[in-house]
């Protein structure tokens, strides 16, 4: 092991480099490009022994690493944003053909207007796609997650692709330290590539022609089933990498200050640091509030997110992202899962960038719980946390059903 | 290389079975590949007619290992594939993508672009049936001037998009036209570009009993007569040489080609201009361009022994 200072981005790329892929292909965009960057450096020097396909475009990037690993390698590719929106369709295909994949998607508000700062708007276009769907919180766990992405992607059980999700700038392009572990305990601790079938000359495989639709339907089962095993399977992996590495995040969901708290901060990414320094804050002051960071929007934790919602006084779900015509789309989850057994309020934060500071939160949640003390419950589905300047100008509590 | 057909494998490609239409020109197409290369080929498909002929799971009506794709980056997932052999230590597998006109012209053009300008080690092949199939006769970038189809019910007005001519441009080792009329020179063509490295491409003319409104019986001699009439001429770049196939060869002479109209008149597509002498003109006019094209080529494209040397030169 050894300690490097990596920027998100390069935690990735050394992630794919001790993972020993074989094939990469990624399009540039920002704030994912010195992804692209780092691995092609290794590729071209020799210090990564794979394959780097530099395409045109990123339709073509998850076309070719799907190709790849339909061939049997083991592949890689990065995206973000309009680039994540470009292959969309090759996102479906790739998940429903059960074929191991891990693909970094470094987080950043989609255009127009143009604007390359982070919100998970990308991120969560991806939801219902069929690919396993982590966010990080700091570079140390981009690191982590993406070693272990080939690893939960290519479990039998599983055999779904997988995202990695970073935020961009806050995570992609600063700096931090980073336990890089060595490539042999890498080695002994990630098995060589697992996948159902591949195509070659002698295999006789023919994968995607024409099915019968209740056999089509059926397929769809069974990727809903195979999302359920992967909750077991992600849990399993973080154990044991924590045994192995020193790091284990909680699996799914990672809780933080949980244990005696009556209200709960739901929320996904990078801002949950500032999460958990709003709840450190609030306890001071008496409040006791705890922070559930939601590691994998995909499969999603609903087992954890009800089992808080039973014992909590209220949640505080945060979104990065919305659902326009509806809520945030983590809201929409946790309420799915917890309506009735709590008080709800759900957050709209953070949009293209836009500054969330620790007390922006501490205020909401401080608001928030004074309404539930004093009303009994609460369900305030549309909260709009607006940047600061445009505080008080509009309606932050929106009446909607 | 002269290709024999008793010499040809007498193994069944196309089963029994398959959902091609009586007469298509793809499933005749797709036999050849193997006929050609043998086993050692997977098949990358973008959506289109052949992702239909193959039929329906759990069974396949086409004898290879196939990727079905989507339908814009064929050229793509097979730079993929082949990228994978490679580092998997099986250079020898050859990596086919199997396209539409619209899923090479159209829509996968970026895709096929990319990998011709990586020079990637993949044999690319258009079948050309002139119109989106699979969707139910729809214009493309490659359906001639005058032709009927669902979008353009009084003919479309453009000209056939030249894809070969812009293959070479890519400088790419090989490109070459082939027809589904003459399947010898397919499978001699096949075989040749399997002993060169790098992106090859093979386009494929495909008479369409369905979409141009012939009897399926004629489809070869539909195909013949496209070859004959000049409308298209069977070529070959092989590494900085153009030749005429031997086929097209006489048509270089404008007063040996059989007039358009016996090709026209065999297609319900172009019934409504049989009639109209200016608008078989234009496309008189275009056959009369395209040999020029291909006249001008050919001197350009005979190079000195130095010159080759110079052109053949592929990463
Ligand atoms: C992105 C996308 N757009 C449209 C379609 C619908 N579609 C399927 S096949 C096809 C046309 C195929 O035409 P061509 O490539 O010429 O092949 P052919 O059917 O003639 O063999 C179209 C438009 C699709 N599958 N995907
Ligand atoms: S429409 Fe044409 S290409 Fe498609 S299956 Fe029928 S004959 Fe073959």
């Amino acid at each position: 092991m050894t300690v490097m200072t990596l920027t998100g981005n390069y935690a990735v790329a050394y992630a794919v480099k001790l993972a020993r892929v074989q094939v990469i292909s990624a399009y540039p965009i920002t704030p994912q490009t010195t992804i692209v960057e780092k691995l092609s450096e290794m590729v071209d020097t020799g210090e990564l022994k794979a394959k780097m396909v530099r395409v045109e475009s990123e339709h073509a990037a998850l076309a070719t690493v799907f190709g790849a690993a339909s061939a049997g390698a083991r592949a890689f590719t990065a995206t973000a944003s309009h680039g994540l929106l470009y292959m969309h369709e090759v996102v479906w295909w790739a998940a429903a053909s059960r074929i191991p994949l891990v693909m970094a998607v470094v987080a950043r508000a989609i255009g127009p207007p143009w604007n390359i700062h982070v919100d998970h708007q990308d991120i969560f276009d991806q939801r219902d796609t069929g690919w396993i769907i982590s966010v990080a919180q700091e570079n140390q766990e981009v690191l982590d997650l993406t070693l272990q992405a080939f690893r939960i992607s290519e479990d039998p059980r599983v055999y779904l692709p997988m995202m990695v999700g970073l935020d961009g700038f806050i995570l992609s392009h600063t700096m931090a330290p980073v336990d890089v572990p060595d490539q042999e305990e890498v080695d002994d601790w990630l098995p060589p590539r697992r996948q159902p079938y591949y195509i070659a000359p002698e295999t006789g495989v023919v994968m995607g022609n024409i099915v019968p639709d209740d056999d089509y339907y059926m397929l769809r089962y069974s990727m809903q089933k195979a999302m359920e095993q992967a909750k077991k399977v992600i849990e399993e992996v973080d154990r044991e990498y924590g045994k192995r590495f020193g790091r284990s995040y909680g699996g799914l969901v990672e809780c933080t200050l949980c244990d005696d708290a009556d209200y709960y901060i739901v929320i996904t990414g990078s801002w949950a640091g500032e999460a958990k320094e709003a709840a450190r804050k609030l306890r001071e002051e008496g409040y006791r509030v705890g922070v559930a960071r939601i590691r994998f929007i995909r499969p999603w934790p609903g087992e954890m997110v009800r089992e808080l919602a039973a014992r909590a006084k209220g949640l505080v779900v945060f979104d990065r992202a919305i659902s326009f015509g509806s809520k945030g789309p983590l809201f929409l989850d946790v309420a799915a899962t917890a309506y009735g057994l709590t008080s709800m309020r759900g957050v709209i934060g953070g949009l293209g960038g836009s500054d969330v500071t620790a007390d922006d939160i501490a205020g909401v949640v401080r608001d928030f719980v004074g309404e539930v003390e004093e009303k009994g419950s609460v369900y305030e589905p549309l909260y709009w946390l607006f940047p600061a300047k445009y505080r008080g100008k509009f309606e932050a509590k929106e009446v909607v059903a | 290389m002269v290709v024999r057909i008793q010499d040809l494998p007498r193994r069944r490609y196309g089963m029994p079975g398959n959902a091609a239409c009586p007469g298509c020109p793809e499933a005749m197409g797709l036999r050849y590949i193997k006929m050609a290369l043998g086993d050692n080929v997977v098949l990358v498909i973008p959506a289109g007619c052949s992702s239909v002929i193959q039929g329906i799971w759990p069974k396949s009506g086409i004898n290879f290992p196939i990727l079905n794709i989507v339908f814009a980056s064929a050229a793509s997932a097979a730079a993929g594939m082949k990228a994978a052999f490679e580092m998997m230590g099986r250079d020898d597998v050859h990596v086919v993508v199997w396209a539409g006109d619209g899923g090479t012209a159209d829509i996968g053009f970026q895709s096929m672009s990319g990998a011709a300008e990586r020079n990637d080690d993949i044999i690319y092949i258009v079948a050309d049936n002139e119109a989106y199939m699979n969707t139910g006769i729809q214009r493309s970038g490659l359906t001639p001037y005058g032709a009927w189809t669902t979008t353009t019910p009084l003919g479309k007005k453009e000209h056939k998009k030249n894809l070969p001519f812009i293959m070479i441009a890519h400088d790419v080792p090989y490109v070459a036209t082939a027809s589904v009329g003459y399947p010898h020179d397919f499978i001699e063509k096949l075989r040749k570009a399997a002993k060169i490295r790098g992106f090859r491409y093979i386009h494929l003319h495909a008479p369409d009993p369905v979409g141009w409104r012939f009897d399926p019986s004629l489809t070869p001699k539909v195909a013949q007569l496209a070859v004959k009439t000049g409308m298209w001429p069977l070529f070959e770049y092989d590494r900085g040489v153009f030749r005429l196939s031997p086929f097209s060869k006489p048509y270089k002479d404008p007063s040996k080609r059989t007039p358009i109209i016996e090709y026209l008149k065999l297609q319900g597509r172009f019934r409504h201009i049989i009639d109209k002498p200016e608008e078989i003109k234009k496309l008189e006019e275009y056959v009369d361009r395209l040999w020029y094209w291909i006249d001008a080529l050919e001197k350009a494209f005979n190079p000195s022994e130095k010159a080759r040397e110079l052109l053949s030169r592929h990463a």
